[in-house]
C-alpha cells in the first residue's frame, strides 16, 4: 500500500510532531549549552560576557560535585535494587487467586497517582516526623529512642520515601509480566523435580528478565532527576543533595544561570553513562 | 516397574463432579490411551495421576505403593505437555539435563544420557539451539527427551500431537510407537483423536463425562463397542448408527452398522436410496446414502476402489447381518 503518494502524505502528516518534537528538546539543549560559557548572573547584572569553561570548571572543582553524584547514585540505586526486589515479591503474591485481589491490586497502585510533592509531605509530616510521626509513636511504643529521620538517617529516608512511589510501577509491570508465564512450564518443572525456590530461580526470574529491564531503564531515567522529594524533605540538607538539586541551588539560590547550565550539561554527561552502563548489563535482555 | 492403580478414584471442582468414583488398572509397560470427546476428563485424569491435581477422593497406586498423596516429583513419572513446555530461555542440552540437575544426577552420567536420548531422538545437531529456533515437530522431540532422561516409571503424554501438522503427526505417531517398543515402559497417551488411539494403544481407555465408557484393546473396541456411545466415538468414518423400524425388526432400539459392512449395487438390495455427497479418497470411497426406509439420517457406505456413481443416482444397500451391533434401549450392546 506504500505507494510514493501515499509514503509523501504520510511524511507530510508526521512532520508536526517530528518538529515539535526536535524543538522540545534541541531549543532547551542549546539554551542550556549557550549559558554555560557565559556569565549570567540575572539579578547582579545580567548577562556579563563569554567565559569559556570557567564555569565548568567552577562546577567540577566545587566541594559539593562529587557528593552529589554519590548521593544521586545512591538514591538511584538504592531505589533500584528495593523496587525490583519488593516489587517482584509483591507481583507473586498478588498473582495468587485470593479473595478481593481486584481491590487489593487498586489499592497497591495507588501510591503512583499520588503526586512526589504531596506523597513526600505526607512521609516527612505523618511518618517521620520525630515528635507526632507514626514512626516516633511505634519506637516510643516500644520503649526507644524516636529516630530524627530526615537528619540522622536522610538518604535512607529520602531512598524510602521514592522508593514507596515507584514499587507500584515496578510492581504492575512485573505482575503483567508473571501473568504471562505459561502455567504449563511451571507444571513441567514441578514434575521435573524442582523446588519452589528452584522454579523461581530457573523459571520465573529468567521470563521476567526483560520486564526487569525495562522497570530498571524506565526508573533510572526518572530517579536521576528527583526534586520535589528533596526540596520539601530536607531542602539538600544532610548529604542528600542530588546533582539536579545542585543545579537548581546555582541558578535559583545563587542565581547564576551559567554555572548552573554547565551543571545541566554534567547532568547530561552523568545520565549517557548510566545509561551506556545500564544498556551493557541489562540491555541484552531486549533483544529477540 | 510401572503398574498404575486407580481405587475408586475421584475429583470434583467445588461442586462439579468431573470424574466420578473410578477403577482403573494400567499394567507394566502398556501403552494406554484414554480417549473421549473434549470435555470428557481425560486431561484431568491424567493430571491426577501425574499429581498436578490433587484427587478428591480414592487412592492412586503406582508399583503397588499409594502414591495419592505423593509431590508429582516424587512419583516417578514423566510427562509431556500439549505446549511441550519447554523453558524458552535454556538451550535444548539444558532443557533435556533440566530434571538431572534437579535430582543431583553426576555430570558425566547427565552428559551420558543426553548424548543417547539426543541420539535417539535425532537431536543432537540441536543441542545448543534455543526452543524458539527449532520447528514444532523437533520442539516435541525435546520434550519428550527431557521426559527420557528421568528413566521414569511410566511416561504420560497430554495430547501431544494436537499442535502438529497432519503429516508430521503420522511422522511422531511412528516414532512414539517405535519409543514405546523400544522402551517398554509404560505410556499413558490422551487424546481426542481415535485415530491416534486406534493406531498407538495396547488398550484404550473410552471416557465420556469422567465415565470410563469401555476398556480394551482397539479391535475387542471396534468390534464389540459395550454401548452406542463407543460404538459411534470408535472407527473412522463413524458406525451408521439406525433407530426406528428398521431396529425392531432386529429386535433392538437402536442398530449399527459400520460403512464397510454395507454392500452397495445399482441393481438389488434390502434398503433403497439416493446417492447424495461421496468422498474419494483412491484406495477407498465413501458414499452418504440417503435411505427413506431408516430415516433422515444419510448412511456412509464403504466401497473398495473407484466406484463412479453420481450424485442423485439409485442404488440398494445391502448390510451385512453378521456384522450387526444391536443396542437396547439403554443402549447397552445386546
Amino acid at each position: 500500500m506504500a505507494t510514493q503518494h501515499s509514503r509523501s502524505a504520510a511524511r507530510l502528516m508526521m512532520a508536526p510532531a517530528v518538529v515539535l518534537l526536535l524543538g522540545w528538546m534541541l531549543i532547551p539543549l542549546t539554551m542550556t549549552l549557550y549559558f554555560s560559557f557565559k556569565k549570567y548572573l540575572p539579578m547582579r547584572g545580567g548577562d556579563l560576557g563569554w567565559v569559556g569553561f570557567e564555569n565548568y570548571s567552577r562546577f567540577l572543582s566545587s566541594s559539593s560535585f562529587w557528593p552529589s553524584i554519590t548521593a544521586t547514585l545512591m538514591i538511584v540505586g538504592g531505589v533500584l535494587i528495593i523496587t525490583v526486589v519488593l516489587g517482584i515479591l509483591l507481583a507473586i503474591l498478588l498473582n495468587q487467586p485470593m479473595w478481593g485481589q481486584g481491590v487489593v491490586r487498586i489499592l497497591v497502585i495507588a501510591p503512583f497517582f499520588v503526586m512526589p510533592t504531596v506523597s513526600a509531605l505526607v512521609w516527612k509530616n505523618m511518618f517521620m516526623d520525630p515528635n507526632y510521626g507514626l514512626l516516633a509513636y511505634l519506637w516510643k511504643f516500644f520503649g526507644a529512642q524516636p529516630v530524627e529521620w530526615l537528619s540522622q538517617a536522610s538518604l535512607p529516608s529520602i531512598i524510602m520515601i521514592v522508593s514507596w512511589q515507584w514499587l507500584p510501577f515496578a510492581t504492575l509491570i512485573l505482575l503483567t509480566a508473571i501473568q504471562s508465564l505459561d502455567g504449563e512450564q511451571l507444571e513441567a518443572s514441578e514434575m521435573d523435580g524442582a523446588s519452589p525456590l528452584a522454579r523461581f530461580g530457573y523459571i520465573v526470574l529468567p521470563h521476567l528478565a526483560r520486564a526487569i529491564t525495562i522497570v530498571i531503564l524506565i526508573q533510572t531515567i526518572f530517579l536521576l532527576s528527583i526534586f520535589a522529594e528533596i526540596f520539601v524533605t530536607t531542602g539538600g540538607a544532610f548529604g542528600t543533595k542530588t546533582l539536579t538539586y545542585l543545579i537548581f541551588q546555582r541558578v535559583l539560590e545563587s542565581q547564576n544561570v551559567g554555572l548552573g547550565s554547565a551543571g545541566g550539561v554534567y547532568a547530561i554527561i552523568l545520565a549517557n553513562i548510566v545509561a551506556i552502563f545500564l544498556m551493557r548489563i541489562v540491555g541484552k535482555n531486549l533483544d529477540a | 516397574m510401572g503398574r498404575i492403580t486407580l481405587d475408586k478414584v475421584r475429583k470434583a471442582f467445588g461442586d462439579i463432579e468431573v470424574i466420578p468414583p473410578l477403577d482403573l488398572t494400567i499394567e507394566d509397560g502398556e501403552f494406554v490411551v484414554f480417549v473421549g470427546p473434549s470435555g470428557c476428563g481425560k486431561s484431568t485424569l491424567l493430571r491426577l495421576i501425574a499429581g498436578l491435581e490433587d484427587v478428591s477422593g480414592g487412592q492412586i497406586r503406582i508399583d503397588r505403593e499409594d502414591a495419592t498423596e505423593l509431590p508429582p516429583a516424587k512419583r516417578g513419572l514423566a510427562m509431556v505437555f500439549q505446549s511441550y513446555a519447554l523453558y524458552p530461555h535454556m538451550s535444548v542440552r539444558k532443557n533435556i539435563a533440566f530434571p538431572m540437575k534437579m535430582a543431583g544426577v553426576p555430570h558425566d552420567e547427565q552428559e551420558r544420557r543426553i548424548a543417547s536420548a539426543a541420539k535417539a531422538l535425532n537431536l543432537t545437531d540441536y543441542l545448543d539451539r534455543k526452543p524458539g529456533q527449532l520447528s514444532g515437530g523437533q520442539r516435541q522431540r525435546v520434550a519428550i527427551g527431557r521426559a527420557i532422561v528421568r528413566e521414569p516409571a511410566a511416561f504420560l503424554f497430554d495430547e501431544p500431537l494436537s499442535n502438529l501438522d497432519a503429516a508430521l503427526r503420522v511422522g511422531m505417531r511412528l516414532e512414539i510407537s517405535e519409543l514405546h517398543k523400544r522402551l517398554a515402559t509404560t505410556m499413558i497417551y490422551v487424546t481426542h483423536d481415535q485415530v491416534e488411539a486406534m493406531t498407538m494403544a495396547d488398550k484404550i481407555v473410552v471416557l465420556q463425562a469422567g465415565r470410563i465408557e469401555q476398556v480394551g484393546t482397539p479391535l475387542e473396541l471396534y468390534n464389540t463397542p459395550r454401548n452406542k456411545f463407543v460404538a459411534g466415538f470408535i472407527g473412522s468414518p463413524k458406525m451408521n448408527l439406525i433407530e426406528g423400524d428398521a431396529a425392531t425388526q432386529h429386535g433392538a432400539t437402536t442398530i449399527g452398522i459400520r460403512p464397510e459392512h454395507i454392500g452397495i449395487s445399482a441393481e438389488s438390495g434390502l434398503w433403497e436410496g439416493v446417492v447424495g455427497v461421496s468422498e474419494h479418497l483412491g484406495s477407498d470411497t465413501f458414499f452418504h446414502v440417503k435411505v427413506e426406509a431408516v430415516g433422515a439420517e444419510p448412511l456412509t457406505v464403504r466401497a473398495s476402489g473407484e466406484v463412479s456413481l453420481k450424485y442423485g443416482d439409485r442404488v440398494f444397500l445391502s448390510p451385512d447381518m453378521k456384522n450387526l451391533h444391536k443396542f437396547g434401549a439403554d443402549g447397552l450392546r445386546i
